[in-house]
């Protein structure tokens, strides 16, 4: 849903660090989004498309992967992966216990971006 | 032919947000003023629950709302008539209020005069919960009319949130909304989590709600 301002600032960043390094185009960026953020790859991808007009990263593709959700348990320390779209109860798998960290999964990162 | 390069960036998007969030706190702590954000769906009653919290408190601390919408006036113009300081931000389409626009709006407010800010985000259950407001606890409402299911659907809202207010409990009985599964599923997501039982109608649980926030506001503010 708010798929504009995080667009915003990915191309901010991007720009700032095309500048940096002496960019002519960017040709795609590679991003990390975790599985609990809502973001819809492809409106993303259009509001990026219209934002980047007239500037160093038009027509670049983002690429985004999918981080996984992952939580650990606060008794035994065991990391699990979940599925968020089946997730009833969190338990952890290897002492039941349902006392369990979100360590990650809600992440926006930008890994990196190829150039020309 | 030019050569593809990669570029390495590792940057969180989120991250400015956050740095700027974490400042805006070591401010209020400076200034002993404890802002929490509010946060719930179109029509949950956050304005009727900020009103009735503000009654029960307003003889103890002194309270300052900042009302975020859209676009209107309303919400701040309700609790500006019981003559508390409050002001509006519009949003403007954006969703959300991130640590920028809170910041702006503590720039129009009197913030040394005050013990409470309290933040009534925009009506969503999605957006507000993944940008930091700078607020030091975070609050929100799920009322009895819109379902048991919500921590299904609003994973993450319910567990960046400290406090869920289950409200509008004066609906209960024409409802099929089951308490315990709704308390189940919420602490499973957040076993950390703070549930109060309320309605803005006839007061219940106002109480027990108002002491746990005066409670938290004094120990912040160190008094």
């Amino acid at each position: 849903m708010h798929e504009l301002p995080v667009t915003e600032r990915i191309l901010d960043v991007v720009k700032a660090h095309a500048e940096r390094n002496n960019v002519q185009k960017i040709v795609s960026i590679n991003l990390r989004v975790g599985e609990l953020s809502d973001l819809e790859d492809e409106w993303i991808q259009n509001y990026f498309d219209y934002l980047s007009k007239d500037t160093v990263a038009a027509g670049a593709k983002l690429k985004i992967e999918r981080v996984p959700v992952v939580m650990e348990c606060d008794d035994c320390s065991n990391s699990f992966q979940i599925n968020i779209k089946e997730m009833k109860e969190i338990q952890c798998p290897e002492c039941d216990s349902k006392k369990c960290t979100l360590i990650s999964g809600k992440e926006y990162y930008i890994k990196d971006m190829e150039v020309l | 032919m030019d050569e593809v390069r990669l570029i390495e960036i590792k940057e969180d998007i989120m991250s400015d947000n956050k740095i700027h969030a974490d400042d805006l706190r070591i401010l209020l702590k400076e200034k002993k003023t404890f802002m929490m954000n509010l946060m719930s769906s179109p029509g949950a009653g956050k304005t009727s629950f900020i009103i009735k919290t503000i009654e029960n408190l307003r003889n103890d601390i002194k309270i300052g709302v900042m009302e975020a919408d859209i676009d209107s006036k309303v919400d701040a113009e309700k609790i500006a008539a019981l003559g508390i300081e409050a002001i509006q931000l519009r949003t403007g389409g954006f969703c959300h209020l991130d640590s920028n626009m809170v910041a702006k709006g503590l720039s129009a407010m009197d913030v040394d005069g005050l013990d409470l800010i309290i933040i009534e985000n925009v009506g969503n259950l999605v957006c507000p919960a993944e940008f930091d407001t700078g607020a030091i606890k975070n609050v929100m409402i799920l009322s009895v009319p819109e379902g048991d299911d919500k921590p299904l659907k609003y994973p993450l809202m319910f567990t960046v949130c400290d406090v869920l207010i289950l409200h509008k409990t004066d609906y209960l009985e024409m409802s099929d909304f089951n308490v315990q599964l709704a308390r189940e599923r919420t602490l499973t997501l957040n076993p950390n989590i703070q549930i109060f039982e309320v309605s803005s109608k006839t007061g219940t649980g106002h109480k027990e709600w108002a002491a746990w926030l005066k409670n938290e506001v004094k120990s912040f503010i160190g008094s």
